[in-house]
């Protein structure tokens, strides 16, 4: 089971409080974390990443065992830890704007 | 005894205002899709229990959100789990993508960018949802970058009347400085096929085939602001205006001037007249009277706050050039708020109310036909639209 952290305004739209919790099949990786999320909460469609391209929208960011894994290719392996739920997934809003 | 609900969209969530016909007494609920921004929020003629709104935000993009209880509660269209055997979705959730298909596609990819140069279309938010005036299901949505989108299964997905963009003068478009945003659309209650649309700053669009083929009606517009005043395109439309028993007269505030189109936009003549300033946002049109007309003149396009510290709402019974302020019950001292494109409506009472909402977090109601005024909110967020729903 992954854990994945949501920003607070994504956790008003998809109707859930505290950590999501998901089941992602095959290698752990920031695509098949977000796959499985918007599988499950179809309503963030589009608004962690682009509806087309799959690219981050920019204001985001992907943290994990305190890394930024926002650069990181999408498909490349996330921590053990993460796959095992030991930590969590962090999709963070950037401190800006008012 | 019949009711209306005003509906708000602000900076920082959307509001939802309530009374009954005497309109002296209002239910204020909100902020709904608090934080986000709601750039405009509109119920269906068909079905008042039903209500579109835009939800945009700078960190995670758009949202259509809907309601089919007069906004008591809300969804997301398309966003809810569907049990495909593949595990996806079948909605397409707050997908607005422009149509690249192979038939139109060459010709749609770029407009004018702030330097002259060609720039991509780049979607950024929806500005304006238009319910049809039959279809609860069926919504029109006006989006930055100027495009025009349409649903028919009640907002779950989207698709783009991709001949305007197509039509031949995109390339010309350019953002004003709110951006390249498509704010109006207006259909003709006596023609389906005929749908008007403004877009800053490009100008005022019609088709006639129910959106196939579009062309641009801005003959008589002048604007000293670009290298030709007289430009077909390339004007800077702010809002357009139509009672629905004369669909052929339209009333449109530009950028500056204040103009009058008796043809079905095929021509346009200045209407003005004794303004104290020709710029501003706003425009509409009394329910039952088609001559009568409302603006609030902003000082300048430097400037975007009312003319002389006064909140004034200038009415006209002449179809324009003959301008009377209204000002009972607005303040008429150290007022420097802004009234957008669209945040006047008006309901369809017997005694026409007007409404409108101000960057200061003001919504502001007549219900007599702007002779006074008297607030319904004093401090919400800076109000982005407000429309109006009359009913039963």
């Amino acid at each position: 089971m992954i854990r994945v952290v949501l920003p607070a305004h994504l956790r008003t739209l998809a109707h859930v409080s505290g950590d999501v919790e998901i089941e992602v099949e095959g290698q752990v990786t920031q695509r098949s974390i977000l796959d499985a999320l918007e599988a499950r909460y179809p309503m963030l469609r589009g608004t962690i990443r682009d509806h087309v391209t799959q690219e981050r929208r920019p204001f985001l960011r992907f943290f994990a065992c305190q890394e930024d894994w926002s650069h990181e290719l999408p498909d490349a392996p996330l921590p053990a830890s993460v796959a095992s739920g030991a930590e969590p997934f962090l999709i963070i809003g950037a401190i800006a704007g008012g | 005894m019949s009711k209306v609900r005003v509906l708000v969209g602000t900076r920082k969530g959307a509001f939802i205002l309530s009374s009954d016909g005497k309109r002296e007494k209002w239910d204020v609920s909100g902020p709904h899709f608090a934080g986000w921004e709601i750039y405009h929020v509109k119920g269906s003629p068909a079905d008042p229990n039903r209500i579109y709104a835009s939800q945009s935000s700078g960190w995670f993009g758009q949202v259509i959100q809907r309601s089919s209880d007069g906004g008591k509660t809300w969804e997301t269209p398309g966003g809810e789990k569907m049990p495909t055997p593949g595990g996806m979705p079948a909605g397409q959730s707050n997908k607005f993508v422009y149509d690249t298909s192979s038939a139109t596609g060459r010709s749609l990819t770029t407009h004018q960018w702030y330097d002259g140069t060609q720039h991509p279309w780049e979607f950024k938010r929806v500005w304006h949802l238009e319910p049809s005036l039959t279809d609860p299901d069926a919504v029109y949505a006006g989006v930055e970058d100027a495009a025009l989108f349409r649903s028919t299964d009640g907002g779950k997905s989207w698709s783009e009347l991709s001949g305007l963009r197509g039509h031949g003068t995109g390339p010309k478009w350019q953002p004003g400085a709110g951006g390249m945003c498509l704010h109006t659309v207006i259909l003709d209650p006596s023609d389906p096929g005929r749908i008007f649309i403004a877009i800053s700053a490009a100008g005022a669009f019609r088709t006639d085939d129910g959106g196939k083929t579009w062309k641009p009606i801005n003959r008589g517009l002048r604007s000293q602001y670009i290298p030709d005043p007289a430009a077909e395109v390339g004007h800077c439309v702010h809002h357009i205006a139509m009672h629905p028993s004369r669909p052929g007269v339209l009333f449109m505030q530009k950028h500056w001037d204040v103009m009058r189109s008796d043809d079905a936009g095929d021509s346009w003549q200045e209407v003005s007249g004794n303004l104290p300033t020709d710029f501003g946002f706003v425009i509409d049109v009394h329910a039952h009277e088609p001559e009568t007309i409302y603006v609030v003149p902003i000082k300048s396009d430097s400037e975007h706050y009312v003319h002389e510290g006064k909140l004034r709402v200038y009415r006209s019974r002449t179809g324009g050039n003959e301008w009377e302020p209204l000002t009972k019950g607005l303040p008429q001292s150290n007022c420097y708020v802004n009234v957008l494109r669209d945040a006047m409506a008006v309901d369809s009472l017997d005694s026409c109310g007007v409404y409108f909402g101000t960057s200061g977090g003001q919504v502001y109601a007549s219900a007599d036909a702007g002779d006074s005024w008297a607030p319904i909110v004093r401090d919400l967020p800076a109000v982005l639209s407000v429309e109006v729903q009359t009913l039963p």
